[in-house]
C-alpha cells in the first residue's frame, strides 16, 4: 500500500463512522452494550498506543529517554498541568536525557 | 459560546503536535493535511501516524483498522447528536464531519435545544478551522526539524495518547480494561508485526464491553 492509499482508506473508514450513526434510530442508542463497547474499545485502544509508542523500537521492546519522559507526563496530567504543556516537557525531557547522554 | 472558544483554542493547540509527528512518521505536509480535513478526528489521526511511524506502509492495513476502530465512538456521538441537529438531510450529512468529541461534549452539556444547536455547529467549526491550520503549521515545522529523536518528538507521541486517554479513566471498568490492555500490547510487541498488538488490545475491550465485568450492573 502507498501511503496516500494508507491515508485515504482510513480517512473514508472514519468519516463514514461518523456518517453511519446519524442513520441509525435512536433505539439502537438505548441499549447498553454497544455504547460500552465503543467506549471501552477507545479506552483499550489508546493504553496500548502508550505502551507501543514508549516502548517499541523496530519490532522489539526497548527502554529509552521515552519511558521516564512518560512517567512524567502521567504525573503531569494528574496534577491537571494543561495538555500541551504536559506533552512540551515530555518532548524536552527525552530530547534533555538524549543530549546528557543518559538515555538513548 | 464561551465554552466553544475555549475548547477550540485549547484544541488547536494540539494541531501542532499532530502535524509536526505526522511528517517526522513519513507522511508529507499534504498527506497530514488531507487527513485533518477529511478524517477530522484527533484520537484516529494520531493512531494512524503512530503505527505507520513504527512499522512503515507495511503495517497500513493495522493502522487503517486501528483508525477506524478508534472512530467508532464518532458514531455514538451521531446517534445522541441526530435529535439535536435535526432538520433535513443534508444539515445532518454538514455535520457529520464535525461531530467529534469536542463538538459532542460541548453541545450535550447545554441546556436549552437552542444552546445545544449553537454549542455544536460553534465547537465543531472552530475546532475544524483551528486543526487544519495548526496541523499545517505543524507540518512546516516538522518538515525543518528533520531529525525526530533528538527532540523526544517520540515521546510527545506517547504522551500525547496518555493525555488522550486520561480524561476517560474515570470509574473501575475503563481502568480495568486499560491496564489490561497495555499489558496485552507490550507481551505481544515482540511476537507481532508493529500495529497488530494494538488491535490484540481492542479484543480485551469487547470481552469486557459484552460481558460487563468490573462493571455496575448495566
Amino acid at each position: 500500500m502507498t501511503v496516500w492509499q494508507i491515508v485515504l482508506l482510513a480517512s473514508v473508514a472514519v468519516l463514514a463512522l461518523k456518517v453511519a450513526g446519524y442513520l441509525v434510530p435512536a433505539s439502537v442508542m438505548e441499549r447498553p452494550t454497544p455504547a460500552r463497547v465503543a467506549n471501552l474499545t477507545t479506552v483499550a485502544l489508546l493504553a496500548a498506543l502508550v505502551v507501543t509508542q514508549t516502548l517499541e523500537r523496530a519490532g522489539g521492546l526497548v527502554l529509552d529517554a521515552r519511558l521516564p519522559a512518560v512517567v512524567l507526563a502521567g504525573i503531569l496530567f494528574a496534577l491537571r498541568v494543561p495538555f500541551i504543556v504536559v506533552i512540551f516537557v515530555a518532548a524536552l525531557t527525552a530530547a534533555g536525557l538524549r543530549s546528557l547522554g543518559w538515555a538513548s | 459560546m464561551r465554552a466553544s472558544l475555549a475548547v477550540g483554542l485549547a484544541v488547536a493547540a494540539y494541531g501542532v503536535s499532530f502535524g509536526a509527528l505526522a511528517v517526522a512518521s513519513g507522511l508529507d505536509v499534504w498527506q497530514a493535511c488531507v487527513l485533518s480535513l477529511l478524517m477530522f478526528s484527533g484520537g484516529s489521526q494520531f493512531a494512524l501516524v503512530g503505527v505507520l511511524a513504527s512499522g512503515g506502509t507495511a503495517a497500513g492495513p493495522a493502522a487503517i483498522a486501528s483508525a477506524a476502530l478508534l472512530g467508532m465512538r464518532n458514531s455514538l456521538y451521531s446517534m445522541r447528536l441526530g435529535p439535536i441537529v435535526g432538520g433535513p438531510w443534508w444539515r445532518r450529512l454538514l455535520a457529520a464531519p464535525l461531530t467529534i468529541d469536542e463538538s459532542a461534549a460541548v453541545a450535550t452539556a447545554q441546556p436549552t435545544l437552542r444552546g445545544q444547536r449553537i454549542g455544536f455547529w460553534v465547537t465543531g467549526a472552530v475546532i475544524y478551522v483551528g486543526w487544519n491550520l495548526t496541523t499545517l503549521a505543524g507540518a512546516l515545522l516538522g518538515d525543518l526539524v528533520g531529525d525526530v529523536r533528538q527532540y523526544g518528538l517520540d515521546a510527545a507521541a506517547a504522551a500525547a495518547f496518555l493525555g488522550l486517554l486520561w480524561p476517560r479513566l474515570r470509574s473501575r471498568q475503563p481502568v480495568a480494561v486499560a491496564i489490561a490492555a497495555a499489558v496485552v500490547a507490550t507481551l505481544l510487541i515482540p511476537w507481532l508485526p508493529p500495529g497488530v498488538p494494538v488491535l490484540a488490545a481492542a479484543v480485551v475491550a469487547i470481552v469486557v464491553g459484552v460481558t460487563n465485568l468490573f462493571g455496575r450492573a448495566a
